[in-house]
């Protein structure tokens, strides 16, 4: 295995515990939030420290250089491959600037240091391949939002009922899997426990109430946080895709498609804005879990490239929307607000990130979606159309949520609501990530198809009969002609 | 070495580039600055974006003419390349898309000079050119494009730019909602699209139109679609023109756009974008050509869409409403000579309306004042001519017609009726089990949302 320069995986997990035992014991909360961003953006550097080295190397997995946590746990612990190589700056990135673009209003509610906590868990599951470690760390990491909740004074029954299901589920089930032996033939007790627990886990309908009850009663960024990196698509990933048999991936595929339509409609009809965006949410992560049940390798690159865009697209519109909480309280969807006067860049990041969100041209989710689009035809024919009535749907459900907020008759505020600084630099940031990733997706595409064929790779290595598999992954960027390629 | 190719390729990217440019400086000063630009120096860019284009278009059309070219490629490459898809951006300068860009020039270039007296010291001024700006690069990329990936980016930038504009005046309720639902049915006609699309790649492997169409440049070509396939692929194209061009049965939201300033009713629902359903469907034409079942379908639907035109128009009483009435007949009449196969007659005919219809428009808002000039000159009321006459037409018959026109034939009704209403009605159904559910599994009331207040408050009272 290749070794990466730096022990950045170590160095990113450690800033995050640091951070959060540190800024466990401020009292201020506004140093609270400067120390958080600094150990953040310190957990980024290193994520994208390590993103680039591991592309430098050219490998197709590489462990840190240090080999500290070997000694502790007696294996390699932390590992970076082409799945998750963009994954881990991704959820840095998120955490770092939802850290940053915390305002006044907000942030003796938000609990920073638990938020670093989270951090350092989600960095870790996205680095290990363990089955028992990603069991374990996802397990853990439903804790600190049940904290908050408790903390808080609020409801925790249904995300207890939901999370402690998908905890047993998971354990159960891959209890089952090894004893049976690693290999793509297992019983009902191995497969069924499994599906239900990344099907809890991913919200997908009729067990996504607990999505929308943590958006209910936890603060928008620890619920923002905790369901934008689409944890649950890791663990069907790492954990089902590649002993999951054809009848389990077809099971989710189509639970998925029916949840990918059934929350975009349920976004049309919300009346208020967390519930709207807690459905959108739904939408798109069921849309991924569309693309990864498929296995083919159009349908799984569109996933895994969706699963990027949306992280960024939901992230950042979900960072906006939080911003105008922050000057209104929550936000009603049944009368007009008339924002756009007092917050047009804010306006301006809704529109945007939400359109790329939907795989709008220009953004970086049109790519994703069109691969999605098209694998998703070419799997399911008739079914795989409603793939493109949740795009539709959603895109009617976002615009409309644009027009409910920032049109109207303008309030005239006594008080200025304009975008502050560093939320402008949030927006800033997310909006070039946005338009470079749209109007070049090549290298996404191309390090996406990677990782894709690296997962049907594993998942043949496992099949009961192998059958023909296609050419090495380096091959994917090149781009002599197929006679069935798709142009 | 200085060849035409090199000459097409320069010439053709100043085409596409010089909108792509504006849109880009207008839309990042509006997120970089805290100021918006300035009127002066917003006009200035759109019409130095709008010169070079027009330039470098009608360059382009000489040199075909000279050299006897009738069909230039202009291949910008592969976008992604992986093993199993190919993304190509490719515009294809021909008989059918130089006219229609050098049309866009010019009506852009017309209208955004007139809109820079029009809009002078609106608040939104930078706002309206910058979806303008969007809307002119939409306009360009569908007219130009070689790919039905490329013409699906330019469909959805005019989509987006269309509803934006019509809620324009964003401070009232009605041009919101009027926007919203104009961009309800383009999205319904953006998923035709795009199903069209992926059909073709399904296909054909491919959506390049050269492979799709092959021998011969428009309007030449054939097909080598089976009828079926070319009759489905077909109905799919045909939805997706039909709403983006409000054709029957979504003609109800053509009125309800010209909520927007008039001068972008005038270029989008009088001139461009209510043709881009008739553009969609002459690019594909030979597709048409396939399936008579197809060609019967379209002539069917362009007739009724020009006789519900007329029919509705009559009865308008205002004069923007009446003039978008107006110009659906005529698109109306311009899918049913595509449905016969008058390729270039309905190119012309395109052509003439969209000049005609943009000049009416543009004198809508003086319309007392041009009818107190043509009665003065004349000494007296011109008469009007009658429609129904009283002598045929029983009584209640009249007034019953008077009446579905006035109604707009019921359409907006229909689909409300029909779609809208027991869509939402089924959705807030499970919304409100999912409230059981939760609550039975809290024991007690599990959602604060219900106590969000929607009554106006004030934002000191929050902060």
């Amino acid at each position: 295995m290749s070794e990466l320069h730096l022990p950045w995986l170590e160095l990113a997990i450690l800033f995050s515990l640091i951070g959060a035992i540190w800024v466990s014991r401020l009292k201020e909360s506004d140093d609270a939030r400067s120390k958080s961003v600094l150990f953040s953006g310190l957990a980024l550097a290193a994520t994208t420290g390590a993103w680039l080295d591991f592309d430098f190397l050219d490998a197709k997995e590489a462990d840190d250089s240090l080999h500290l946590l070997p000694h502790l746990f007696g294996g390699e612990v932390l590992i970076i491959d082409e799945l998750s190589a963009p994954l881990l700056p991704l959820a840095a990135l998120l955490f770092f600037l939802v850290t940053l673009a915390t305002s006044q209003t907000k942030v003796r509610r938000f609990t920073f240091a638990a938020n670093l906590f989270s951090e350092a868990l989600l960095l870790a599951t996205f680095s290990c391949k363990e089955p028992w470690g990603i069991i374990g760390l996802m397990s853990l990491a439903t804790i600190p939002p049940y904290l908050e909740l408790r903390s808080r004074g609020k409801p925790t029954h249904v995300y207890i009922i939901h999370m402690a299901l998908f905890v047993v589920l998971l354990v159960v089930g891959w209890t089952f899997v090894e004893i049976e032996g690693i290999g793509r033939i297992h019983s009902l007790y191995a497969v069924v426990p499994l599906l239900a627990a990344i099907l809890v886990r991913s919200g997908i309908a009729p067990f996504h109430c607990w999505m929308t009850d943590l958006f209910e009663h936890a603060t928008f960024g620890t619920a923002l946080l905790f369901v934008t990196p689409i944890v649950g698509a890791y663990a069907a990933v790492r954990l089902v895709l590649p002993i999951a048999p054809d009848w389990m991936l077809h099971s989710i595929g189509l639970m998925s498609l029916f949840t990918a339509v059934y929350a975009a409609g349920m976004a049309l009809v919300q009346r208020e804005a967390r519930r709207f965006f807690c459905y959108l949410f739904l939408s798109h992560s069921a849309l991924v879990l569309v693309g990864l049940e498929i296995v083919t390798p159009m349908a799984l690159t569109g996933a895994l490239c969706v699963w990027l865009s949306v992280g960024m697209a939901l992230g950042g519109f979900g960072l906006t929307l939080r911003a105008l909480e922050a000057r209104c309280g929550r936000l009603s969807l049944t009368r007009f607000h008339g924002l756009y006067e007092h917050t047009p860049g804010l306006a301006v990041c809704f529109l945007l990130t939400g359109l790329a969100s939907v795989g709008f041209p220009g953004t970086v989710g049109y790519v994703g979606t069109e691969l999605l689009v098209d694998g998703a035809v070419e799997a399911y024919p008739i079914t795989g159309i409603a793939v493109v009535i949740a795009g539709a749907l959603n895109g009617i459900a976002l615009v409309k949520a644009y027009f409910t907020l920032f049109t109207g008759t303008r309030y005239a505020s006594t008080v200025s609501l304009a975008i502050l600084l560093r939320e402008r630099f949030a927006v800033l940031l997310l909006a070039a990530l946005i338009i470079v990733g749209g109007l070049y997706p090549q290298a996404g595409v191309v390090s996406r198809h990677r990782a894709a064929h690296v997962l049907l790779h594993e998942r043949e290595r496992l099949a009961p009969a192998p059958t023909a598999v296609e050419p090495h992954p380096h091959e994917a960027g090149d781009p002599a002609h197929d006679p069935h390629a798709h142009h | 070495m200085f060849d035409s190719h090199t000459a097409f390729s320069i010439l053709g990217m100043i085409v596409v580039g010089a909108p792509v440019v504006l849109f880009c400086v207008l839309g990042l000063w509006s997120l970089c600055s805290n100021r918006p630009m300035s009127e002066r120096r917003i006009v200035h860019c759109v019409q130095a974006a709008i010169a070079a284009g027009l330039l470098a278009s009608v360059s382009i059309l000489a040199l075909m003419l000279i050299l006897g070219d009738r069909h230039v490629p202009i291949d910008l490459g592969e976008w992604v390349a992986i093993k199993q898809f190919h993304f190509v951006f490719k515009f294809e300068f021909d008989r059918l898309s130089v006219p229609f860009v050098i049309l866009t020039f010019v009506l852009c270039g017309t209208i955004s000079a007139f809109c820079s007296r029009y809009l002078h010291r609106e608040p939104g001024f930078s706002r309206f050119f910058l979806f303008y700006s969007l809307f002119l690069l939409g306009m360009v990329v569908t007219s130009l494009a070689g790919t039905i990936e490329t013409l699906f980016t330019g469909w959805e930038f005019v989509g987006l730019s269309s509803a934006l504009l019509i809620a324009f005046y964003h401070e009232r309720s009605a041009p919101v909602r009027n926007g919203l639902r104009v961009w309800c049915v383009y999205r319904v006609s953006d998923a035709a699209l795009l199903v069209a699309s992926v059909v073709l790649h399904h296909l054909k492997g491919m959506g390049d139109f050269d492979q799709i169409v092959q021998m011969g440049p428009w309007p030449l070509g054939e097909t080598t679609l089976t009828g079926y396939q070319a009759l489905f692929v077909g109905l799919l194209l045909l939805l997706a023109a039909a709403g983006k061009s409000a054709m029957v049965p979504f003609s109800g939201w053509l009125p309800r756009a010209m909520e927007g300033p008039t001068p972008s009713s005038a270029v989008f629902y009088g001139a461009l974008s209510v043709h881009l359903g008739a553009f969609l469907l002459l690019r594909f034409s030979p597709i048409l050509d396939r399936s008579l079942c197809l060609r019967v379908i379209i002539i069917v639907v362009g007739l009724a869409t020009a006789a519900f035109g007329a029919f509705a128009g009559r009865v308008q009483t205002d004069i923007k409403c009446a003039l978008s009435f107006a110009s659906l007949t005529q698109v109306g009449l311009i899918v049913a000579e595509i449905g016969f196969g008058l390729r270039y007659i309905a190119l012309i005919h395109v052509m003439g309306h969209a000049c005609w219809r943009t000049l009416q428009f543009l004198r809508a808002p003086t319309l007392l004042h041009d009818y107190h000039l043509i009665e003065n000159a004349l000494g007296e009321r011109p008469s009007q001519p009658t429609w129904f006459k009283s002598t045929t037409t029983p009584a209640p018959s009249r007034v019953w017609l008077y009446r579905i026109a006035l109604e707009r034939g019921h359409l907006d009704m229909m689909i409300d009726n029909w779609v809208v209403i027991p869509f939402v009605r089924v959705f807030q159904w499970c919304d409100a089990m999912e409230r059981r559910w939760t609550d039975f599994l809290s024991g007690g009331k599990s959602r604060e949302s219900d106590e969000v207040d929607a009554s106006t408050g004030t934002l000191e009272e929050f902060l």
